[in-house]
C-alpha cells in the first residue's frame, strides 16, 4: 500500500509535467491549425536558459523563473508565429510540419552550440530536499509544487478559453477562421497568442521536468513524444481530455517503474521508458477512422515535370563520373562525410515515392535504415552483395507490418505514428541484444555495436574508401533511375492521383490501403538498402546513427531539395555531406551541426517546393531566352490567335439565353 | 418497369445535431437522366456521397442494381461500375489532362482484370469530351469548366453504369453546356443510367427524364419536368413563399 501510494504520487508528478506541456500542444494547435513539433525543444531550450539564470549566473529562482517563462518564452512564441507560422496558413500538412521540425532541429543546435554538453549542469529542483508526509509516505516539495502548478495550469487555462475574450476569440478561430475576421476578431492576434501560451507552458513544463532528468539536450527534446500521446487522447482538441491522458500515461509509467520485474528481466528493462509510446499508438490506433473526404484541387506552384530517362542517365553518368574524379582528391575526413551524405542520399530516396509521389509523412525511415543495416551486419560478414537483397527484402517486411496499423491514419497522425515507431525502436528495440523464441536465441543488435562489412565486388577493392565512395554514386544513380522508372509507371501514376486526391482515387476504384501499403513498403526497403551501405561506411552499425533524431535533419534536406525528384534527394545527399564536412572541421562546428539542417527547414516556409525545381525553373528560362520560342508557347502566351476554350465568369456579359433566363426568375417566376 | 439501376431507401443522415438528408427515398433508372435539384443545402451533395460511400447513413440503405451497398466503401463501390464527379473539384492536379484520364483507365484496368487498352481508351474519352486539344495541359491549369469536363472525362473512362455527375456545367459556357448536354444524351444512348446534380435549370429541364427535388433534406416532389416546373411547392422553395413575394 505503502509503494503503491509513493508510485501514484511520482505518477501525479510526471502527469502535470505532460499535462502543462501536451495543453501547451492542444491550444497551440487548434488556434493556428500547426501541430508544433518543436514544442518539446522549447520546453527544452527554456530549461537551459532558466539554468543559465539561475544556476550558471545566480539568480534567485522566482526572477529566473518571470523571466523565461513570462517574458522570454512567450516573447519566443510571437516571434515564431509571427515570422513562420503565419505564413503557413495555405501549406500542405508535409510543409507545416517540416518547418517546426526546422525549429526543433535549429533550437537543438544552437543549445548545443551555446552550452557544451559536455559539462555537467546540475539542476535541483524549487525547494528541493523539505519534505512532508502523506499518508505515511514521504514526498518532497518540490514534487508538490509540481503537482500544484500542473492543477494552477488546468484551471487557469480553463477560465483563460470559457472567461476571457482573447479565449473566446481562440474558440471561435478554431471553428471559423474567416468568420471571425467577418466578424470583427482578430484571427491573427488569437494566433499569435497561442503561440505565446504554448511556448510558455512549454518552457514551464521544460523547466520543471529537468530535475528529474539530466540537463540534456535531445532527450528533453525528444520528452514532447510523451506529451503527444497525452494530447493525442485528448484528439488534439480537449483540454480535459488532455490532462487525463497526460494522467493516465505518468500512472502508468510510473506503476510500471515499480511492479514491472526490470531487474530480473532484462529485455523489459526499458520498457517503462516506452509506456508512452505505446500509449500514443495505441491511441492513434482506436481514432476513429478518418472519413475520406474531398481536399479540392489546388493550383500548385510546384513544377513537377515527368522525369526522362535521357536526363535520368546523363545526370547518373555526371554523378559518377564526378565522384570518380573527385574520390582521390579528397581528404579522409571529406571523403567520409561525402561518402555517408551519399549513403544518407539513397535513404532519402525512399522518400521520394513515399512522401514525393504518394503523399504520406514518414518520421521513421531512418529506423527502417537501421534495421537494413543489422540484417546485412548479421548476413554477412565477408560483404557478400546478396546480403543487400536481403536488408531490402527484410526492412520492406518489416516496413508492411509496421505500416499496417499505421495506414488508416493520413497526414499529421501517420507523421505522429512513424514518430512513435521510430522513438519506440529507438529506445527500445535497438536496445535488445538477442531475444529468444521457442528456446532459440536469435542474436539482434548486440552491445551497443555489431561490426558490418563492405559490400565486396569483383574487381573492386572494397576496402578503399575512394572506390567505396564511387559504388555509393553508382548505387545512389541506380536506385534513381529506378525511381524514375517508377514515377513514369503506372504505379508511379497510381501514387500521384492517391497523393492528389484520395476520395477521387477511391471513386475510381483505387484500394488505397494496397497502394498505401506497397509504397510504404518498397520505400522502407529502399532505406534498408541505404542503412546496409551506411553500416558498411563505418564499418559497424550503431543504433545512434539511426536514431529517431537521425530522420529530421534527412527529412528537412531532402524536402528542401525538392522530395518528388531524384534530383531534389541528390541536393539534400550533398548538403547533408557537406554539412557533416563543416561539422568536421572543429568540435563547435560539430555540436552545431544540426543547426544548418534547422535553418533550411525554416526556410521551408518560404521556398515548400524545393530548390532544385527552382533552379530548373532558372535554368530552362534562360536556355529559351536564347533559343527560338517553341511554337506551343507562343499560341499559349501571346494574345493572338483564337483562344480554344473561354472562361465562362462573370468577366463575360450575359449572353441573351443567360439575360431571358434572369428576366424569367425575376419577374414571371416571381409574379406567378 | 426495369429494376431500379440506384436506390435510396429511407435514408437519413445528420452531421451534429444537423439533419442534412431526412428519410429520402428515391430510384433511378438505366438510361434515363435523373436530375436531382434543390436550393443550396438541401442535401444534394449529401445525398451523392451516400451514394458513392464517403458519408455513412445514420439510416437507411443504398441499393446498386438490388444489392445493398451500404456497409461498402468507395472502392467497391466503383468496381461495381458507379462513377462520379465532384462538385469541389477532384482532379489529379499536376498529371496532365491525358494522364489524369489514362490514370483512371488503369485503375479500372487493375480492377476490372480485362485487356482493355489504357491508352486507347483515354484518347477515345478525350475525344468524346472534346478535350483532346487539351490532353498536354496540367489539370490544376484548366479553367473551372474545362476541369468539370476533365471530371467527366475521368469517370468514363472507367465504363460505368451509373454516373453520378454534381453540378457538372457549373462555369460552362452555352457552346460549352450544350456540347454537355448532347455528350450526356449520348451516353444514356449507350445504357448509362446518370444522376445529375445541376442549378442550370434549362440544362436540368432539357436532358432530364425525372426530377426529384429536394428541400431541408427531404423529397419535395419527384417527376417529369413537366410536372415539376409548375408545381407550387418548388416554386415556392426555390423563390420564397408566395405570400412574401405577393
Amino acid at each position: 500500500m505503502h509503494d503503491l501510494i509513493a508510485y501514484t504520487i511520482f505518477g501525479l508528478v510526471t502527469a502535470s509535467i505532460y499535462a502543462i506541456a501536451a495543453s501547451g500542444l492542444v491550444v497551440t494547435y487548434t488556434t493556428s491549425g500547426v501541430f508544433n513539433l518543436a514544442h518539446g525543444a522549447m520546453g527544452m531550450f527554456g530549461a537551459f536558459v532558466y539554468w543559465q539564470l539561475r544556476f550558471g549566473w545566480g539568480w534567485p529562482a522566482w526572477i529566473a523563473l518571470l523571466i523565461v517563462v513570462g517574458i522570454l518564452a512567450p516573447l519566443f512564441g510571437c516571434v515564431i508565429e509571427k515570422v513562420l507560422m503565419r505564413n503557413l496558413a495555405d501549406a500542405t500538412e508535409a510543409t507545416k510540419l517540416a518547418v517546426t521540425i526546422g525549429v526543433l532541429v535549429a533550437l537543438v543546435g544552437a543549445a548545443l552550440w551555446i552550452w557544451d554538453p559536455q559539462t555537467s549542469r546540475p539542476f535541483t529542483a524549487f525547494y528541493a530536499g523539505n519534505k512532508v508526509s502523506i499518508l505515511g509516505v514521504p514526498v518532497t516539495s518540490d514534487q508538490l509544487i509540481t503537482i500544484g502548478i500542473g492543477i494552477l495550469c488546468a484551471i487557469g487555462l480553463r477560465l483563460l478559453l470559457y472567461r476571457t475574450r482573447i479565449g473566446l476569440d481562440m474558440r471561435a478561430v478554431v471553428d471559423d477562421r474567416s468568420l471571425v475576421l467577418l466578424n470583427g476578431g482578430r484571427p491573427d492576434r488569437a494566433s499569435m497568442f497561442s503561440w505565446a501560451l504554448g511556448s510558455m507552458l512549454a518552457s514551464l513544463a521544460g523547466i520543471l521536468i529537468a530535475p528529474y532528468l539530466q540537463l540534456s539536450v535531445v532527450p528533453l527534446t525528444l520528452l514532447v513524444v510523451n506529451a503527444y500521446a497525452a494530447a493525442v487522447i485528448g484528439r488534439l482538441r480537449s483540454l480535459s481530455m488532455t490532462v487525463l491522458g497526460a494522467v493516465i500515461i505518468g500512472l502508468l509509467q510510473s506503476y510500471a517503474v515499480g511492479y514491472l520485474p526490470t531487474s530480473t528481466v532484462s529485455w523489459l528493462q526499458r520498457l517503462p521508458d516506452t509506456i508512452p509510446i505505446i500509449v500514443l499508438f495505441i491511441a492513434l490506433l482506436v481514432l476513429p477512422h478518418q472519413r475520406l473526404r474531398g481536399s479540392a484541387t489546388r493550383r500548385v506552384r510546384e513544377a513537377f515535370p515527368v522525369p526522362t530517362y535521357k536526363l535520368a542517365l546523363l545526370g547518373s553518368a555526371i554523378v559518377v563520373v564526378g565522384a570518380i574524379a573527385i574520390g582521390p582528391l579528397l581528404g579522409t575526413q571529406p571523403l567520409f562525410s561525402m561518402s555517408s551524405g551519399l549513403a544518407l542520399g539513397i535513404i532519402g530516396l525512399s522518400l521520394v515515392p513515399l512522401v514525393g509521389f504518394g503523399g504520406q509523412i514518414s518520421l521513421c525511415q531512418m529506423t527502417y535504415a537501421g534495421i537494413g543495416a543489422v540484417v546485412w551486419a548479421h548476413a554477412t560478414s565477408t560483404g557478400n552483395v546478396l546480403g543487400l537483397l536481403l536488408a531490402f527484402v527484410v526492412a520492406a517486411a518489416v516496413g508492411a507490418i509496421t505500416a499496417l496499423p499505421a495506414i488508416r491514419l493520413r497526414g499529421l497522425y501517420l507523421a505522429l505514428a512513424t514518430a512513435a515507431l521510430a522513438e519506440f525502436c529507438d529506445t527500445f528495440v535497438f536496445g535488445l541484444s538477442s531475444i529468444t523464441v521457442f528456446g532459440h536465441r536469435i542474436p539482434l543488435f548486440g552491445n551497443g555495436s555489431l561490426p558490418a562489412a563492405r559490400p565486396n565486388l569483383p574487381l573492386l577493392n572494397e576496402r578503399s574508401d575512394t572506390t567505396f565512395f564511387v559504388l555509393l554514386a553508382a548505387i545512389f544513380c541506380a536506385v534513381g533511375i529506378g525511381i524514375v522508372a517508377l514515377r513514369r509507371s503506372r504505379y508511379g501514376r497510381m501514387l500521384l492521383a492517391m497523393r492528389e486526391s484520395p476520395a477521387a482515387s477511391a471513386m475510381l476504384g483505387l484500394r488505397l490501403t494496397t497502394v498505401k501499403l506497397g509504397v510504404f513498403s518498397l520505400s522502407a526497403g529502399i532505406a534498408g538498402l541505404g542503412g546496409a551501405l551506411l553500416a558498411g561506411l563505418s564499418t559497424q552499425f550503431t543504433p545512434d546513427a539511426f536514431s529517431f533524431f537521425q530522420n529530421l535533419p534527412l527529412l528537412l534536406l531532402m524536402m528542401a531539395g525538392g522530395v518528388a525528384m531524384v534530383s531534389g534527394a541528390f541536393f539534400g545527399a550533398i548538403a547533408l555531406g557537406l554539412f557533416s564536412a563543416i561539422g568536421s572541421v572543429s568540435t563547435l562546428f560539430n555540436r552545431a551541426s544540426s543547426l544548418l539542417p534547422g535553418l533550411v527547414g525554416i526556410g521551408l516556409g518560404e521556398q515548400p517546393n524545393g530548390v532544385v525545381a527552382d533552379i530548373a525553373a532558372g535554368l530552362s528560362k534562360l536556355v529559351r531566352r536564347g533559343a527560338k520560342p517553341p511554337p506551343e508557347a507562343a499560341s499559349t502566351d501571346g494574345a493572338e490567335g483564337e483562344p480554344i476554350w473561354e472562361w465562362a465568369g462573370l468577366d463575360e456579359p450575359l449572353s441573351n439565353r443567360e439575360l431571358a433566363m434572369l428576366d424569367d426568375a425575376l419577374g414571371v417566376k416571381a409574379g406567378a | 418497369m426495369s429494376q431500379p439501376l440506384l436506390e435510396f431507401r429511407d435514408v437519413t443522415v445528420t452531421f451534429g445535431g444537423v439533419t442534412a438528408v431526412n428519410r429520402v427515398t428515391m430510384s433511378t433508372e438505366p438510361g434515363v437522366i435523373h436530375g436531382l435539384i434543390g436550393p443550396n443545402g438541401a442535401g444534394k451533395s449529401t445525398l451523392f456521397n451516400v451514394a458513392c460511400g464517403l458519408v455513412r447513413p445514420r439510416s437507411g440503405a443504398v441499393f446498386l442494381d438490388g444489392r445493398d451497398i451500404t456497409k461498402l466503401g468507395p472502392h467497391r463501390r466503383a468496381r461495381l461500375r458507379m462513377a462520379r464527379t465532384f462538385q469541389q473539384l477532384e482532379l489529379f492536379g499536376v498529371l496532365s489532362v491525358y494522364d489524369n484520364i489514362r490514370t483512371a483507365a488503369e485503375i479500372r484496368r487493375g480492377w476490372a482484370h480485362d485487356r482493355s487498352n489504357c491508352e486507347h481508351d483515354a484518347h477515345e474519352v478525350l475525344e468524346r469530351t472534346g478535350l483532346t486539344e487539351m490532353a498536354d495541359e496540367r489539370a490544376d491549369r484548366l479553367p473551372t469548366g474545362l476541369a468539370r469536363l476533365l471530371e467527366v472525362a475521368r469517370a468514363l473512362v472507367t465504363k460505368p453504369r451509373l454516373l453520378l455527375l454534381d453540378e457538372p456545367a457549373a462555369g460552362l459556357n452555352e457552346q460549352e453546356t450544350l456540347a454537355l448536354s448532347t455528350l450526356l444524351r449520348g451516353l444514356i444512348g449507350d445504357g448509362l443510367g446518370i444522376v445529375l446534380v445541376e442549378h442550370d435549370m434549362d440544362l436540368v429541364m432539357q436532358i432530364c427524364t425525372v426530377i426529384t427535388v429536394l428541400n431541408t433534406g427531404q423529397v419535395l416532389i419527384t417527376g417529369s419536368p413537366d410536372v415539376v416546373r409548375n408545381d407550387a411547392a418548388v416554386i415556392s422553395a426555390y423563390l420564397g413563399s408566395a405570400e412574401v413575394n405577393a
